[in-house]
């Protein structure tokens, strides 16, 4: 095994960039369980997001049609969800699964002429000579814009849950949605924005992958990125920085392993490849042995609302 | 202004009719999709519907299929059913599916090429094993550690996939295979392989296995304690606790059926009608039984229904793809449709809708 080919600067420059998908997809899913809603259906709305983006891009020759394209179809398909969980009252763990399933085969359905097809390609931002610094300016400053908003949504977004007049009512209907109803908050209204809200970042979480970060068209490309998001929301505490930190270490082991098995590492390529999946389940446990209600979750998280009166 | 009005008791009439509706509403929404695609609708739904049981050329092999494809959804939504039921959500049935699978014919390849009444036995207690312990890692990390049993569950199915390519790359590749990846054939091993039991049927060991859970688990709900209390903690989890009912032992029970189901599923599987480990031996029953145990209404006699259904739809994909040119991704969007709208109608069996005018607030 060689490891003197992995390149340290070039690594956490490509941690970047494979953090993004789950960084994105993992903040709406933040906001939404703010809300006191759980959507199980990431996988399903990043898949969908992927192949909307993927098919706008190849025909507009547009990577930035293709975004918007794909956060319109994550957001699409997440409003199944809030109309099925918020006024059908349905179990939002079962809706959640069926919008993954389900956008598993749609956008399969959709991808069919897309195989193997080369996306437009999206050029990096420069910074001039600042993107000439060593070190410093291979790992941050030679990214396309996407990572840029991704980075920015994370304070942006705890900005906006934490000092907002706006982020202080989501968390009221996530911690008790009776007293919010009590207050005259809309709950389902509230719900629904949020929904959406998650739907489209997962979208543009799934357009990043198949526009940017593989980029390719695949069947079932996301390989459980939506579920690791998910997981993500635990590990940070429903806290946004702390998603940050942990989309940087589940980035950090894709790429690492990637390279372990590009340097022919010892270990077969298997087990390198499941290391991801392994060790989002240990720092889950490690994180929930702390305590469900101590580690920040929304009290009203996953329970339907139905106001009576 | 519909106002909604809770039930106090979930309404008969509309829990039994409820997957009627959803399964004509699918054909509908299906149907428009289809037309979409550029196919005769009507045309799409016979072929998925009809035609695998009444086609005078396709039939007779296809309706042997039925029992095939319906064996290993019932087996795996019976048990998922009872977690379902108690509020406990394993969602990784494909993992578990997956690992008793290899256990299982890892077991019979060990003796091959023995011959002894024993081997396909101790296989199929291999492959229940694999499941089980499968299914108790996120039983353990719940009771114990309290982690979510949903993420753990479906984050070991991508693990049990890494590992079947493994094995099937490893140490179960075919010595005799010409160095192609997959296993020797089950199939074609007397001892070991799962054959139908009368010809013409379909009807495996699997087969039986998921009537044999139906029937248990119809008497398990309906006549015995863990039954009642699996009920009880889904429907009044306080209450369940009041009555002495210890949510670690429920939790692990759960979970451990549901593991043990999957995973013989898997091994009669391996060991009859795919008849080998191999890297795409996974085809998604662990995700398509979800469907089917709520498309059964949680119910052990609806579920059997249900996954006659299922297996039709799969079948009908099938044939449809042969005949019309469908994709195959069109049945599984097809299915997650038909989830869809069971959830959305079953708003009528737990709630009253009264028309009223609109409220001053």
């Amino acid at each position: 095994m060689d490891l003197s080919a992995i390149n340290p600067a070039v690594l956490f420059a490509s941690l970047i960039v494979a953090a993004t998908p789950i960084l994105l997809a993992g903040l709406g899913e933040l906001v939404v369980e703010k809300a006191g809603v759980l959507n199980l259906g990431v996988e399903g709305m990043m898949i969908v997001g992927a192949i909307c983006g993927f098919a706008v891009a190849v025909g507009t020759g547009s990577p930035f049609l293709g975004f918007v394209a794909g956060a319109v179809g994550g957001a699409l398909l997440s409003l199944i969800f809030a109309v099925l969980t918020q006024y059908l009252l349905a179990n939002q763990v079962a809706t959640g699964l069926a919008l993954t399933l389900f956008g598993l085969g749609f956008s399969a359905l959709i991808g069919q002429g897309y195989v193997g097809i080369k996306p437009p390609p999206v050029s990096a931002l420069t910074f001039g000579p600042l993107s000439d610094i060593p070190l410093l300016g291979t790992i941050l400053l030679r990214h396309d814009a996407m990572v840029y908003l991704a980075l920015l949504a994370v304070p942006g977004l705890w900005w906006a849950i934490n000092r907002t007049r706006m982020g202080l009512i989501l968390r009221a209907v996530g911690e008790n949605h009776d007293a919010a109803h009590a207050l005259g908050y809309k709950v389902v209204h509230i719900r629904l924005a949020a929904i959406v809200f998650g739907g489209a970042m997962a979208g543009l979480g799934g357009a990043y992958l198949s526009l940017i970060r593989v980029p390719l068209w695949t069947e079932g490309m996301t390989a459980g990125a939506g579920w690791i998001a998910l997981a993500l929301v635990v590990f940070a505490s429903w806290k946004p920085g702390r998603l940050l930190l942990g989309a940087w270490l589940f980035g950090g082991i894709t790429v690492l392993q990637l390279n372990l098995q590009a340097a022919g590492a010892r270990v077969p390529v298997e087990y390198l490849s499941m290391s991801p999946y392994v060790i989002t389940i240990v720092v889950l446990v490690v994180m929930s042995a702390r305590g469900g209600r101590a580690a920040g979750a929304p009290a009203a998280l996953g329970r339907s609302f139905h106001a009576t009166h | 202004m519909i106002r909604l009005e809770k039930r106090p008791t979930p309404s008969r009439f509309w829990t039994a009719a409820t997957p009627v509706l959803a399964v004509i509403a699918t054909m509908v929404a299906g149907g428009l999709m289809f037309a979409a695609l550029g196919k005769d609708p009507l045309e799409a739904i016979r072929t998925i519907f009809w035609d695998p049981l009444f086609h005078p050329q396709f039939a007779g092999y296809s309706r042997p299929q039925l029992l095939v494809k319906a064996g290993p959804l019932i087996l795996i939504a019976i048990g998922l059913s009872l977690g379902f039921r108690a509020g406990v959500w394993n969602i990784g049935a494909e993992g578990q599916y997956i690992i008793g699978a290899i256990c299982g014919a890892a077991v019979g390849l060990a003796f091959y090429p023995a011959a002894g009444w024993y081997i396909f036995p101790l296989m199929v207690i291999a492959g229940a094993l694999g499941g089980f312990v499968w299914a108790m890692i996120p039983g353990i990390l719940r009771t114990r550690f309290n982690t979510s049993e949903i993420l753990v569950s479906l984050l070991l199915v991508y693990v049990a996939q890494a590992l079947l390519a493994s094995v099937a790359l490893g140490v179960l590749r075919n010595p005799q295979g010409g160095g192609f990846p997959g296993s020797r054939n089950l199939a074609q091993y007397p001892a070991a392989a799962n054959l139908e039991l009368i010809p013409g049927t379909g009807m495996h060991w699997g087969v039986v296995a998921a009537f044999i859970a139906v029937i248990a688990s119809f008497v398990l709900l309906q006549r015995h304690i863990l039954g009642f209390n699996i009920r009880l903690s889904g429907q009044a989890p306080r209450a369940a606790r009041f009555a002495g009912v210890s949510p670690t032992a429920l939790v692990l029970t759960c979970l451990g059926v549901s593991g043990v189901l999957a995973g013989m599923a898997g091994l009669f599987e391996a060991a009859g009608p795919s008849g080998k480990i191999s890297i795409d031996f996974a085809s998604g029953y662990g995700f398509t039984a979800i469907i089917v145990a709520f498309l059964g209404r949680l119910n052990p006699v609806g579920i059997l229904l249900a996954g006659l259904l299922m297996a039709l739809t799969y079948i009908g994909g099938e044939l449809a793809q042969f005949m019309l040119g469908l994709p195959k991704a069109s049945i599984q969007a097809f299915q997650g449709m038909l989830l869809f709208f069971l959830l959305a109608l079953d708003l009528t069996s737990n709630y009253r809708l009264r028309l009223a005018k609109r409220e001053v607030a």
